[in-house]
Order: structure tokens, then C-alpha cells, then sequence
């Protein structure tokens, strides 16, 4: 998996320019969408780290965005955001901890048949338990936006914009954050494995300690995601964690480019874009997923960020 | 915990395990000879109870829809190996799965355009709409112990078929050492296509099968292939025979545990799961595990 070089990061940034100045000329529905599109591209990128970087094709992924959601709900509320976000990603991350500790026993299909029945379980935990407060969902108080003491008071008609900038935050720091970790040792010690695991072994390197710190990793950020998710819609349900929602994540890096990191990022704007477009023309959203997914993986497997070379 | 009820619940959680063995029997041999995880195996099961729900709704009997499942389920499969999982069989993982999420989303709405997104019961046929008395105080439904009957009929069928044929032996070949199939200089484009047409059979004859036990609803495949999975993870990979003692194992721990302990019932396969993974990840009954 590639990193964009500083040509790549430079036009990055003027698309995060571009995006932070939306709210003056795009309408609130707009800003919304564009909200949407962030957070998928969060989710789908912390699910990067494991399938384009580590090789480790998860289906239970979405489990951990719908725990760092539901974090808000289960947290009292007024909490200030900057309590909630960590909370949110450690929890998230715990899960990771329990679920990756089984799953990463197995490798390929069966690392994928475990991550889906696993996160099918927390799927099941929230969608029967009164932990998560039924099947239907439920509204949440959104966490303060607290600095330095200071509370932010957002006017309604403001919030689109802030939570824009909210996520826009996230999104860079994110991958700010996995942009630099593939630098180090332990980023190219993970691409090694996607390689060829028995030699990363064969060389001394804890793979499975390795890979479980991946997942934990991916883990706590798509339960920042997940966050984002809950902050903008002020309303969690059992839907957050379903396979089906992780699917749509991986269907994103594909779109985008497995091969590299901001390959997601791409992916996700494609593909909220696409869901938008698709209402003019029909309401049979899963049709045109599935009729793009085929698209898709038949005429473009290296995905957008392929189309160039 | 009186005994009837008892009965009533192993042989029911017998039986589940029986169409789990129909539906997870296939997904093992695809994984195992091709190397594909059929993400849209649940919804073929989907396809064939919504099949017995179209039979028994123009006034056909139920015993018509079985080989209408099992012929229509052989023959979607050929053409779905023909036209696109042949071209898969070499490509990354995320490839197949998308390719298979795909699948189940163009099911899904084949079935709503077509039949709708409503609940439907499929009557119990009826001639078998009866209980036979099997001690004193129980009596057990006829439908089920003919379900019963012919799920054991197809799991023999499928074990003598792979013993004792040839085709067979190669299929076994192939699921044990995919590479097999070329040193020995067999036809892997008809092995591949005959495991898929299997496969897919016997996914829609479990659906065809469990229609009237369950009722037909949208997304019904989806807990299946699920549960099916964890059959697999058990059982261990590609072995026919894993297949149906972990599908035994599951159905009867889910179907008493959701009989005894309802509150944590929806974990205790989970829980098995994880126990397993731990003790033995090649699955339980793997051999060399």
C-alpha cells in the first residue's frame, strides 16, 4: 500500500481547504452530505489500516463504529466531547482487543468468516439487550462542545457548518495519524506481513502481536467514527454495527484504491455521491449498490486511485 | 425441565442442525475446492423458501417445490459458476466478498420487486399436518420428522456420492489439496461447476424445506449464512464430515439455548465459537487438528 507523496498531500490539503469553505457557499443539506461523506471516509479508512496495510479483510469492522456510537448513549449525558471522543475510541478499542485476540487465530477466509460471526454477536448484543435500548435505535444527547472550560453554544441553524469542520478535523488527523504510521517500523512490518506472513516470522517479528495492535488500532478509529456518526445524527441503532454497514466500507476501499491509503478517502466520497445521485433516479438504493458493486469489481479492480496509471 | 419438553427441544435442535448441515455442507466444499467464501449462500436459501412459498401459493403441493429447488438451485448455480464466480476463483478476497455482498443485495431486491417485502406463513402440507405420538404425553409434528427423514436421505445421498464415486473422490481431492485436481490431470472446470450446482441445491432444498417451519421474510438468508459460518469455523475447513457434526453441535446449542436461557441465547453459539478458536482454531473436528 502506497502514500501519497507530498505532490498527493498537497493536493489533499487544498481538497480539505475546499471542503472547510463549503459552508459559505453550499446549503445546509449540502453540508450534511458532505458530513456523511467524512465519516464514511473515517470508518473506511481505519478499515485500510487492516485490509490495504495488514492484508486482514474484516467483516465484523462495523461493530466497533456502532460501539463508539452507542458510547455516547451509554456515557451520562452533557459529558464534554473531549471526554466522550477517547471513551468512545477506548471502548471501541477494548472490543477490538476481545474480538481480535479469537479472530487473529485464523487467517484469510476464516479470519473473515470469525470477524463476521463475532461482530454479528455485538450486533446481537445491542439489537437484544436493553444495553443498547432496543432494536429501534435511540436519540442521544449530543456530547458539549467544551474547550478550556469554555462551553461552545451552536445556534441550530450553525451546527451543519461545525459539525463539518468536526469531522473535517477528524478525517485529517486520522489520517495524519496512519499516514505517518506507515513510516515507521511497525507500518512496514504490517505491509510485510500482508506480504508473506511466514517470512515477517521467519525474521524474528511478533506477527500476531503485530497484527493484533493493527486491529486494535482500526478498532479505536472506527469507534471515533462512530462518534462522528452519533454527534451528527443525535440517534444510535443496532444498523451501526450490522455487516452489512462494514460491507459498505469495504466496498469504499475498493472503489477507492486498495493499494493506497488515501484510496478510501476517495472511496467514500464516490460513494456517498453516488447514493445521492441514485435518488433522482430510483429508490431502490440497494439495487444500484449492488449493480455498482458488480461494476465495479468486474471493469475496475484497482479502483479510482487506479485509473490513472 | 420436564421430559417431553426436553425431547421436543433436542429433537428440534436435531433437525436444525440437520438444514444447517444442507446449507453449510455447501459453503464448505465451495470454500474448500475453490477457494471462495459465497457470501450469498444465505440467500440462496432465501430464494428456495420464497420458492416453496410460490409452489404452495398457485395450490401445488409442498413435495413439488423440494426438486423444484434442488433442480432450479443446480441450475442457478452452473450459470452463476459459468458467468461470474469462475472469473473469481484467483482474485483477492475483498473481490469475492464485494462480489458476493453484490449478490445478496441483487437477490434481495429480485425478491422485493417480485414478491414483496411481507411476512408469509407456507402451510404445513396436509398430509403431514399432524403430530405422531411418540411416548405417552409427547407426540412430536409429522413435518418435522419428515424433514428430518429427508435431510438424513441427502446427507447419506452426499456422503455415498463422495465415497463412493468417482467424482466424488475427486471432489474430495480437490477440497483437501486444491492442486490435487491438476496432478491427477481431473477436470477442474467440472469439478468446480458440479460443487457449485451442489452447493446451491442444497442451500434452496434447505430453504425449500425449512418454509413452512419458519415463515418467509426479507433478509431471512442473512442470519443463516451467519450461523452457517460458525458451523464451518467449528467444524473446520473444507471437510464434509466437519460440516455435519459441527452443524449438529450448533443446532441443538442454539435450539436449547434459546429453549432454556433465552436471555443469553443469541450468544451461546458465539460463545461456543470463541471457545473453540481458542482450544482448537483448525475447528474441532479438522483432521491432523
Amino acid at each position: 500500500m502506497i502514500v501519497a507523496g507530498r505532490r498527493g498531500h498537497l493536493l489533499m490539503a487544498l481538497a480539505a481547504v475546499a471542503i472547510a469553505c463549503l459552508p459559505l457557499v453550499a446549503s445546509n443539506y449540502h453540508l450534511q452530505l458532505a458530513s456523511t461523506a467524512l465519516v464514511a471516509a473515517i470508518f473506511a479508512l481505519s478499515l485500510q489500516l487492516l485490509v490495504g496495510a495488514g492484508g486482514m479483510v474484516s467483516l465484523g469492522h462495523a461493530a466497533f463504529f456502532g460501539i463508539g456510537a452507542y458510547a455516547v448513549h451509554l456515557l451520562p449525558p452533557g459529558l464534554s466531547v473531549l471526554l466522550t471522543l477517547p471513551a468512545a475510541a477506548g471502548l471501541a478499542g477494548a472490543a477490538a482487543l476481545l474480538v481480535g485476540a479469537m479472530a487473529l487465530r485464523t487467517r484469510g477466509f476464516f479470519f473473515l468468516m470469525t470477524t463476521l460471526a463475532f461482530g454479528q454477536m455485538l450486533f446481537f448484543v445491542f439489537h437484544d439487550t436493553p444495553l443498547g435500548g432496543g432494536k429501534d435505535g435511540v436519540f442521544v444527547t449530543r456530547p458539549a462542545l467544551e474547550l478550556l472550560g469554555f462551553v461552545i453554544d451552536v445556534p441550530r441553524r450553525d451546527r451543519p457548518a461545525m459539525l463539518l469542520w468536526l469531522n473535517l478535523g477528524l478525517l485529517v488527523a486520522v489520517y495524519a495519524l496512519l499516514a505517518a504510521l506507515m513510516g515507521t517500523l511497525f507500518g512496514h512490518a504490517l505491509r510485510g506481513i500482508r506480504a508473506n506472513e511466514d517470512r515477517m516470522r521467519a525474521l524474528g517479528y511478533d506477527t500476531g502481536r503485530i497484527k493484533l495492535v493493527a486491529f486494535v488500532l482500526a478498532g479505536a478509529l472506527a469507534g471515533i467514527a462512530g462518534h462522528a456518526q452519533a454527534m451528527a445524527d443525535a440517534f444510535v441503532n443496532p444498523e451501526m454495527l450490522a455487516w452489512h454497514h462494514g460491507a459498505e466500507a469495504l466496498l469504499m476501499i475498493l472503489l477507492g484504491g486498495l493499494g493506497a491509503l488515501h484510496g478510501p478517502i476517495l472511496g467514500a466520497f464516490a460513494f456517498v455521491g453516488l447514493g445521492e445521485a441514485s435518488t433522482l433516479i430510483t429508490e431502490r438504493q440497494r439495487l444500484v449498490e449492488g449493480l455498482v458493486i458488480l461494476a465495479v469489481v468486474l471493469a475496475l479492480p484497482r479502483g479510482l486511485a487506479g485509473l490513472g496509471r | 425441565m420436564d421430559f417431553p419438553g426436553l425431547a421436543a427441544q433436542l429433537l428440534n435442535g436435531v433437525q436444525h442442525g440437520l438444514l444447517l448441515f444442507l446449507i453449510s455442507s455447501g459453503l464448505t466444499l465451495i470454500f474448500g475446492v475453490m477457494g471462495v467464501i459465497n457470501l450469498a449462500h444465505g440467500s440462496l436459501f432465501m430464494l428456495g423458501a420464497y420458492l416453496a412459498f410460490v409452489v404452495t401459493g398457485m395450490g401445488a403441493p409442498l413435495w413439488l417445490a423440494l426438486p423444484a429447488a434442488m433442480l432450479g438451485g443446480a441450475l442457478l448455480g452452473a450459470v452463476l459458476e459459468r458467468g461470474l464466480f469462475r472469473r473469481f476463483y484467483t482474485r483477492d478476497h475483498l473481490d469475492q466478498v464485494l462480489l458476493t455482498f453484490a449478490l445478496i443485495l441483487l437477490f434481495e431486491e429480485a425478491r422485493s420487486l417480485l414478491l414483496g417485502n411481507d411476512f408469509h406463513s407456507v402451510p404445513v402440507p396436509a398430509l403431514l399436518d399432524f403430530s405422531i405420538p411418540v411416548t405417552e404425553g409427547f407426540a412430536y409434528s409429522a413435518y418435522r420428522f419428515a424433514v428430518l427423514a429427508v435431510c438424513i436421505l441427502v446427507a447419506g445421498l452426499m456422503f455415498l456420492g463422495l465415497e463412493r464415486t468417482r467424482l466424488g473422490s475427486a471432489v474430495r481431492a480437490a477440497a483437501e489439496k486444491p492442486e490435487m485436481v491438476q496432478l491427477l490431470g481431473l477436470d477442474a472446470r467440472r469439478i468446480h461447476l458440479v460443487v457449485f450446482a451442489l452447493g446451491t441445491a442444497l442451500a434452496m432444498l434447505a430453504g425449500a424445506l425449512a418454509a413452512p417451519l419458519l415463515s418467509v421474510y426479507p433478509n431471512m438468508g442473512d442470519g443463516f449464512l451467519i450461523i452457517s459460518f460458525v458451523v464451518v469455523v467449528v467444524g473446520g475447513v473444507g471437510s464434509v464430515a466437519g460440516a455435519f457434526w459441527g452443524a449438529l453441535l450448533i443446532g441443538l446449542v442454539d435450539t436449547l439455548g434459546k429453549a432454556y436461557l433465552p436471555e443469553v441465547a443469541g450468544l451461546s453459539i458465539y460463545v461456543l465459537m470463541a471457545g473453540v478458536l481458542l482450544w482448537r482454531p483448525a475447528g474441532l473436528f479438522a483432521r491432523g487438528a
